[in-house]
């Protein structure tokens, strides 16, 4: 039964390490229930845990009896996310005292669910996969129900957790079909055992299950009805956390079951993952047209940027998958930059009880505060994939290996709902610079730090954008 | 091999069907004549008063789930101690972590005056 040591550990040492400074930050905040201190050695924590990382880059090994596995492109999704945590905390931190609920559990709860994204790049085993996506979500369940006293925050967070654990229900049944079909959870058994088995219909069940589960939490079309109203109800950190964690870590879970575990069942999920790919990116667009409020509207939008992640996803029994991959990375990658730079700016213009949310809000902010505006100008141009900015570095390559798998039409749809996009992403640019207002910004040093950062992010990661995807292609090698 | 069920699913079919039986008779053959006293819910014999959605304490949620936590542990002490011997240090080592991490929970409810009723 035993049979594991402490390499076991040392493979998976910085998500062991945040786990463990998590309860340590437990104690912490027990004892001396001082918010700052909790936030400045979650900060501390996450650094560490980056450099624990970047140390552990090139390690190819299976941990915990091939249950979990570290590579490259485990080791690019922990480093995503954990730049996410930080980021994530600069957001949080001016605007939680501002607002008045600074409390030192929301550093710890999402420190947990960091260490879930980061697990679930990780799991080389169904049953860590939910497990795994269990500690992702539950902290966000409640992280989303945070501001004290607000209806709409505690329905968010109610609505979530109901959809959520119902998607994980979805999850754990198709793990539980898979397991009949093939007698193993481990994925290297399960596609082994997936060539020889007389029950296909129930692996492919199994399979269409956990793409609905992971569906649920990546927010695809027709599994995206919780969004906009959660998005809305968290509060804005916690918003911009989620968009990009949780698509992070349901992605690198996706990718890495389906192309390691499903290779056999391709021929029929391809059709299904092409039609969830344009629903998803026709509904994502044309809903987010009718907003007017702008946490509903990049709501939307982050839905249809998972049908460009999704679109990855089309070539994945084929022999370009880890041109796929790669491109799937640095689409993350630049969602990731420009999405925490948006929310940014939505939080630096937001008011107390949901007020300075409209589009309205954003007349005459190109006038007033040209520099906020310009960063706003840069990150919505980037969602909208115009250069020279990672947006459209991620589209680029996105489409040419779509199109390289002889996906031309679906190519064709992307390209034609980024030109939707940019309708509504421009509708904002059209408020900031061409209508008259006076809208009220305090100046926060640490929401400035994150919108500069992204900025310069935005811009110049595009320009280093060749050998940073042959970082993420050496990334994904390991997957091969 | 769903052969092996078909007792199972004849026993299900004997139940609904003698669940429905019963309940017919009485609803076909029984005398009905309703009062508003027999309409009621009934609340263990007690006359009902009050609406079904009362507000409660909060401190009653907390203590129940503390309590489902510490439920939980229980749970799981319950087979790691029939395999015990079978896991020898290792199962030691292992049961230590996960009580240690609910002693972490139990101190952080401890400090924040989860315990104290007042």
């Amino acid at each position: 039964m035993s049979g594991y040591g402490i390499e076991d550990l040392v493979y998976i040492l910085p998500i062991v390490f945040l786990l463990v400074w998590a309860l340590v930050l437990v104690l912490v905040e027990a004892f001396t229930k001082r918010p700052d201190v909790t936030m400045l050695l979650a900060a501390f924590g996450l650094l560490a845990a980056v450099t624990l990382s970047v140390i552990q880059f090139g390690t190819e090994a299976t941990a915990f009896k091939e249950m979990l596995t570290v590579d490259g492109y485990a080791v690019f999704v922990y480093m995503l996310v954990l730049a996410s945590g930080l980021l994530s905390l600069g957001l949080a931190y001016d605007y939680n005292r501002r607002m008045g609920w600074a409390r030192g559990e929301y550093y710890i709860l999402m420190l947990f669910s960091i260490a879930g994204a980061m697990l679930m790049a990780s799991a080389a085993n169904l049953i860590v996969v939910f497990l795994a996506l269990e500690l992702l979500s539950i902290p966000l369940y409640v992280m989303a129900a945070f501001v004290p006293n607000d209806a709409s925050s505690e329905e968010a967070g109610l609505k979530y957790f109901l959809l959520g654990a119902f998607a994980g229900g979805f999850v754990l049944y198709g793990v539980a079909l898979i397991y009949g079909a093939t007698g193993a959870t481990n994925l290297m058994d399960v596609v082994a055992a997936a060539l020889g088995t007389n029950s296909p219909v129930m692996l492919l069940t199994g399979a269409a299950l956990i793409l609905v589960g992971l569906g649920f939490k990546v927010a695809l079309v027709p599994f995206h009805m919780w969004t906009p109203d959660v998005y809305q109800g968290a509060p804005t950190p916690v918003t911009a956390y989620m968009a990009v964690v949780a698509k992070a870590g349901g992605f690198a879970a996706l990718f890495r079951v389906f192309i390691a575990a499903f290779p056999s069942v391709s021929a029929d999920l391809t059709p299904v993952i092409a039609t969830l790919v344009v629903l998803t990116l026709v509904v994502g667009n044309v809903a987010a047209l009718a907003q007017k409020n702008i946490k509903r509207m990049l709501a939307y939008s982050s839905i249809s940027h998972a049908g460009f992640l999704m679109m990855a996803f089309v070539t994945y029994g084929s022999a370009l998958y880890a041109d796929a991959v790669t491109s799937l990375l640095f689409y993350l990658l630049a969602f990731t930059v420009t999405s925490f730079g948006s929310w940014a700016v939505v939080i630096a213009l937001e008011k107390a009880e949901g007020k300075g949310l409209d589009f309205e809000d954003y007349a005459g902010l190109g006038k007033k505060y040209p520099m906020l505006s310009a960063a706003m100008l840069v990150f919505l141009l980037s969602f909208a994939g115009v250069p020279p900015t990672l947006g459209f570095a991620g589209k680029f390559f996105l489409f040419r290996t779509v199109l390289e798998a002889g996906y031309a039409w679906l190519a064709i749809v992307g390209v034609i709902m980024s030109l939707v996009s940019a309708f509504y992403y421009l509708r904002v640019v059209r408020f900031m610079y061409f209508e008259q207002g006076d809208p009220e910004v305090r100046s926060e040093p640490v929401l400035n730090l994150v919108t500069a950062i992204t900025v310069v992010g935005t811009i110049f990661l595009f320009l280093f954008s060749g050998p940073l995807l042959a970082w993420a292609s050496e990334a994904v090698l390991a997957l091969i | 091999m769903l052969e092996s069920y078909y007792p199972i699913a004849i026993l299900i079919g004997i139940t609904v069907g003698l669940g429905i039986l019963v309940m017919g008779l009485g609803h076909w053959f029984g005398p009905r004549r309703p009062t508003q006293r027999k309409n009621a819910p009934y609340e263990s014999g007690m006359m009902p008063y009050g609406p079904g959605t009362r507000q409660m304490p909060i401190r009653f949620y907390l203590v129940a789930v503390l309590f489902i936590l510490f439920d939980v542990e229980v749970i799981f002490l319950f087979p790691w101690a029939v395999v015990y011997r079978e896991l020898g240090l290792f199962g030691v080592i292992e049961m230590a972590i996960f009580i240690f991490i609910l002693l972490v929970g139990f101190i952080y409810a401890l400090k924040k005056g989860a315990f104290e009723w007042e």
